[in-house]
């Protein structure tokens, strides 16, 4: 690759796109699936939109419940967030780096949360960390009691929204390649360092959209929370399971708890995808 | 001797052996593929060796006997640096931070690293665009600063991989001066197969070719006489080896070809006849008269050479006017008659 060219393509990714430009490889039916695709997407949450009790909006979301819920969702989609980063980011490293006999398969096996429907997963832990599970007796011998209490939300959101960072992390480390870490090797720096320094800054873009995917999945989670860690208020009942318990109830503010959900995911997005765009590193 | 390499790596087909003396300079010169990034990159420790050791300054940086480790040198501790033929400057830090890795990565203070970086700014004439990002400095600015960013590391031996190979042909003989500049107390092999970057900045050349060292001596003298095919083809000469006999040297064809000066060897030694392409004319006829080399030969290539074009055919390369090539009707598959001088060819034993 010539240096002119790697100038010209910085200078593409940088400005706007050329209205010069006639696009290819685009056939114009695809349009038209396209479109319908569009509105498969948006048209539900406008529908939604319709339903909302805007005069009562405030005192719905609002009620204790509600608050309670929104909080433990926020605090538990964070705390597994940091969870999924402390672990994703050296799965990643050493699935991307690393050459180790049954690398294949691994990788294989850390998809099988994304594959998995979520209640099985809350199956698989609940046989793991529950009172009879595998590594639950011994907690327990401990003191230590992880089904039904918040931890349990946690490890629930964690396993299900780990493979988000981990293949999107993974991938970006890919495409980076070695070659940046074998410069700043040969300056002088340690693995640690380099990680630090250069491949964490390169890969930026990736494990931002990572963490955004794995925040988001951490929040919507659902089917292993109410299996691993049922449904108690302000322990263990996050906002999706609110909103399935209020549609019962009280569709109003199940409509409009969604609504809420729909909100601060479109909040993350639009903040982390500005970031994104402005911070990236070539 | 600072640096010595003695090593294989058969999974790559490589059995060199390298040395550089303090300060000096050694070029890998060969084709692509002959195994030049391949020894660099035992030198840098992102190869290992099969068999062999590598040292540098006394320390053994790695060793292996049969594929089994002896010694090893993690990269990082090495005091090897690599530039390579893009900058690969770090986009996410400034030029000036980016000169200040190295030092910063082996234990400066913020201070320290940041005189160190300037120093090598104003070694390089890029003090205004300290601020800057890399994405921003055109490609000669950028290898300047990649240059400026592995000596601030203060190597012990400095790498480089075909350091012009991705500069526009403006660019690249500024880059090749400030170079020759920069590396003149500067332990330093340079991977090139440009015959230019050798004759500039390398005190020896080792012609690498098939991954092994085929010839080796100071540069002008490899590249005055050279004895390797590749050697000749890179120096930009036509070159013909045979055998010594009273007339001249007769090649395996069974021609005769006539040199200048008689070498003062016994008939029967290997010798090698050189001549430049500019030398040679070219002819649709036989051509007759004065002492003059002959061959008959078919054309294969036409390229751009300078204001000439290099006329390759399966025996000699010619440089001639693309008016003549216009006159004599020149195109790949013509045959041809090409004629030298005696007085344009050198022989000398192999």
């Amino acid at each position: 690759m010539s240096a002119p060219a790697t100038r010209e393509r910085a200078a593409t990714t940088r400005t706007r796109r050329d209205p010069a430009e006639v696009p290819a490889g685009l056939p114009r039916w695809a349009y038209l699936p396209a479109v319908v695709g569009g509105l498969f997407v948006v048209l539900p949450l406008i529908a939604m939109g319709t339903r909302v009790d805007w005069s009562n909006y405030g005192a719905l979301v609002t009620s204790e419940s509600a608050r309670a819920a929104l909080v433990l969702s926020l605090q538990t989609a964070v705390a597994s967030t940091l969870l999924c980063l402390v672990l994703g980011i050296p799965m990643a490293l050493v699935l991307a780096r690393g050459r180790f006999p049954g690398q294949g398969l691994l990788r294989s096996l850390v998809l099988v949360p994304l594959v998995l429907p979520p209640v099985v997963g809350g199956v698989a832990l609940l046989s793991t960390f529950g009172r009879r599970g595998l590594l639950g007796e011994s907690m327990e011998v401990l003191g230590l009691q992880i089904a039904f209490s918040t931890t349990a939300v946690v490890l629930a959101q964690s396993f299900v929204a780990l493979p988000f960072l981990v293949v999107s992390l993974e991938g970006a480390l890919r495409t980076a390649g070695e070659r940046y870490d074998v410069v700043a090797a040969s300056l002088g720096a340690s693995p640690t360092t380099v990680l630090r320094r250069v491949t964490l800054p390169l890969v930026w873009p990736g494990l931002l959209s990572g963490t955004v995917l794995a925040f988001a999945r951490a929040l919507g989670e659902f089917g292993a929370t109410i299996t691993f860690a049922g449904s108690l208020q302000g322990v263990t009942r996050t906002l999706p399971l609110e909103v399935y318990l209020q549609r019962e109830t009280d569709p109003d503010a199940a409509v409009a708890l969604s609504l809420l959900l729909v909100a601060v995911a479109v909040v993350v997005i639009a903040a982390t995808h500005r970031r994104g765009a402005g911070g990236a590193v070539r | 001797m600072t640096f010595e390499l003695a090593a294989t790596v058969p999974s790559r087909g490589l059995d060199v052996r390298l040395d550089v003396a303090e300060g000096r300079t050694l070029a890998l010169l060969g084709p692509n593929g002959a195994g030049k990034s391949t020894a660099l990159g035992l030198a840098a420790g992102t190869l290992r060796p099969h068999d062999g050791e590598i040292t540098l300054d006394g320390r053994t940086l790695a060793a292996a006997q049969d594929g089994r480790r002896t010694a090893w040198v993690a990269p990082h501790r090495r005091r090897v640096a690599l530039l390579a033929q893009d900058p690969m400057l770090f986009g996410h830090l400034t030029v000036r931070e980016n000169i200040a890795f190295g030092p910063r990565a082996q234990g400066a203070t913020r201070r320290e690293a940041a005189a160190r970086a300037h120093r090598w700014l104003a070694a390089i004439d890029l003090t205004d665009l300290a601020d800057r990002r890399p994405a921003t400095l055109s490609g000669g600015q950028a290898q300047r600063v990649a240059i400026a960013r592995a000596l601030a590391a203060a190597p012990r031996l400095l790498l480089l991989d075909e350091p012009m190979a991705a500069l526009d042909v403006d660019t690249t003989p500024a880059l090749r001066q400030r170079l020759q500049h920069l590396l003149a107390e500067q332990t330093t092999i340079l991977a090139t197969h440009d015959v230019l970057d050798a004759l500039v900045l390398a005190d020896e050349v080792a012609v690498v070719d098939g991954g092994r060292v085929v010839e080796r001596g100071p540069t002008a003298e490899v590249l005055s006489r050279p004895r390797s095919a590749f050697a000749a083809s890179i120096a930009g000469l036509n070159l013909l080896s045979g055998t010594w006999t009273s007339d001249g040297v007769a090649t395996a064809g069974g021609e005769v070809v006539h040199g200048h000066g008689a070498p003062d060897v016994v008939l029967g030694t290997a010798m090698t006849a050189v001549c430049r392409p500019a030398a040679v004319a070219v002819h649709l006829t036989a051509p007759h008269g004065s002492p003059r080399n002959t061959f008959r030969a078919t054309v294969r290539s036409l390229t751009p050479h300078g204001d000439l074009v290099r006329v390759r055919t399966d025996r000699l390369a010619a440089d001639v006017t693309p008016g003549s090539v216009a006159e004599l009707g020149l195109a790949p598959g013509r045959e041809v008659w090409l004629a030298v001088k005696a007085a344009e060819v050198d022989v000398y034993p192999v």
